[in-house]
């Protein structure tokens, strides 16, 4: 009887422990799959595209004839869109990193971190409606525009987008820094302002970056609100009042009319490729500076 | 001794009918005493007796903890501690602390002392350089770092750290050094060769010394305060507590009947 029990035991800890190592392989295995997929699809372009006119093309047309698929307009598209989210979002981060783990009295600083928490909690779909119907007809008034779907109303929308990630990660960095640094700096009659000039934002500088390489990661890959507020004209910009088109939306508002099979299908899948080496040099440089805050 | 005496010392740290409340808790209850111009007074007494509360009274770093509150004065200098128009800026530029654990920024070595000149004083380059040297050599360590100011000043060991730390706070010329249990995080060589240092910086400045080694506050300091639940229990020369104290409680302790 006992025996049993314990043969029984033994063949549900097999079962079990092989379950949770097929749950965690079959992850692993799923990216590999994607990967795998994107590149098979991806690299069907350049047999029959160049490579060279791919990355380096400055007009995307991919329904005249012959077609077109030069990225450089998305490429640049997406570059402009994420430089102004940063530009708009990584100061304010700061300042309100700062504001939550340096100044604000403990009550308030619950409050202010459930309520970034809230900001990522919106779909991003919500964000760019609203973005749509309030942020550009004002961009449209104030820069006296044709229109006001422009990479900066995209910018603008995408700061709020990355602004949880870059305050929460940036307020962790802050809170990360030991109190004897604090401690000494002010003994040594630093006011608080130079204390976190001076020994803070030095010592949380990897941590910061992290942030931003993160905010950047996650304006970057945001497709359904730029595709709305951005315009979606796919020339090269000059400036950030102009419309732009970047890669996310080409692929999000082209797939539906590709042919399975066409140049125009692998070309979406080759940006997607472009896409995912971005975001991933983007991730890996992020968790090397968090790795070195650490230390 | 008796030259002591007679030459009557200056008063540098006057407490007077000092509390001070963590919450609702006493930490401590009607201190008064005073601290002698450039002397070495130990603080002494068991864990929780409030002797590091009442260094951290002193340049006022108990304000940062909340729901802090003090009654009666303290006066460095003549000068009250606490009030409304003080200038904790400039208390703290004359009222320097060492922490328990070295604590130098992560910074270099050069920047760790250069801190507090930046902070207090619109100095040139060159003056900088000339009064991180200065404090560097007063501390030691001038002749190991000279060559590598530029280092990462977390590199350096526990000993070098505390070192450089005593260096950071001498660097704006204070008037007073408090320090915090300043040798226990460190080994015994190094504890001696930083108990060497503070004999020697009390021809320059008043140094108050928190510790819970009794040994160490007999080799170290001229005046010793004993502090039992949050009350100065005794306050003497060193000499005399140690071997003849008034009180029977300072007695207990110091013979390690209980603490």
């Amino acid at each position: 009887m006992k025996s049993s029990r314990a043969y029984l035991n033994r063949i549900f800890e097999f079962v079990i422990e092989k379950a949770i190592f097929l749950a965690g392989i079959l992850s692993i295995v799923f990216v590999f799959l994607i990967f795998l997929f994107l590149i098979k699809e991806g690299f069907s372009l350049f047999r029959t595209y160049s490579i060279f006119s791919f990355l380096f093309g400055t007009k995307w047309y991919p329904i005249s004839s012959p077609p077109q698929f030069g990225i450089v307009p998305l490429l640049l598209g997406s570059v402009a869109v994420t430089l102004g989210a940063i530009l708009i979002a990584v100061p304010l981060g700061i300042g309100s990193a700062i504001y939550i783990a340096e100044i604000a009295p403990r009550w308030l600083r619950e409050i202010l971190k459930a309520t970034v928490e809230f900001l990522a909690a919106i779909p991003s779909i919500v964000l760019g409606f609203i973005g749509l119907v309030t942020l550009a007809p004002l961009v449209k008034k104030l820069f006296h525009l044709p229109t006001g779907l422009t990479a900066l109303s995209g910018s603008i929308m995408l700061a709020f987008m990355a602004m949880p990630t870059i305050v929460s990660m940036m307020e962790d960095a802050f809170t990360a820094v030991p109190k004897s640094y604090r401690e000494g700096a002010l003994a040594l009659g630093a006011t608080r302002w130079e204390m976190i000039r001076r020994v803070l934002l030095p010592a949380s500088a990897s941590g910061m970056l992290a942030a931003i390489m993160l905010g950047i990661g996650r304006v970057i890959g945001e497709t359904m609100a730029v595709l709305m507020i951005t315009g979606n004209a796919a020339r090269i910009p000059t400036g950030l009042t102009q419309p732009v088109r970047t890669m996310t939306a080409t692929i999000a508002a082209e797939m539906g009319e590709a042919v399975q099979g066409g140049n125009h299908y692998f070309a979406l899948f080759a940006i997607g490729i472009v896409l995912f080496i971005i975001t991933f040099l983007i991730n890996v440089t992020a968790s090397f500076l968090v790795r070195s805050q650490r230390k | 001794m008796s030259q002591d005496d007679s030459v009557r010392m200056k008063t540098a740290i006057r407490i007077e009918n000092f509390n001070l409340y963590y919450d609702q808790f006493r930490a401590l209850s009607d201190v008064n005493l005073e601290i002698c111009e450039r002397r070495v007074t130990a603080v002494i007494g068991p864990s929780g007796c409030g002797k590091s509360t009442l260094l951290r009274a002193i340049n006022r770093m108990n304000d940062l903890i909340e729901k802090v509150r003090v009654e009666g004065q303290i006066f460095v200098d003549e000068a009250p501690v606490y009030g409304d128009h003080v200038d904790l800026v400039a208390l703290r530029r004359k009222v320097g602390m060492v922490f328990q654990r070295p604590n130098p920024f992560p910074l270099s070595i050069f920047e760790n002392v250069a801190f507090g000149l930046r902070l207090h004083f619109h100095s040139s380059p060159a003056e900088r350089m000339e009064r991180v040297q200065k404090s560097l050599e007063e501390v030691g360590l001038w002749e190991e770092l000279r060559d590598r100011l530029g280092g990462f000043a977390l590199n350096l060991s526990g000993e070098q750290q505390q070192r450089l730390c005593i260096a950071r706070a001498i660097a704006v010329r204070p008037d007073i050094i408090l320090m915090d249990e300043p040798c226990s995080a460190l080994d015994p060589v190094a504890t001696q060769r930083i108990e060497e240092l503070i004999r020697f910086l009390k021809k320059d400045y008043t140094i108050v010394i928190v510790t819970h080694n009794m040994s160490q506050a007999a080799r170290v300091s001229d005046e010793t305060a004993y502090f039992y639940l949050g009350k100065l229990i005794e306050m003497g020369a060193t000499q005399k507590i140690f071997t003849a104290p008034s009180k029977k409680e300072t007695e207990d302790y110091i013979t390690g009947k209980f603490g």
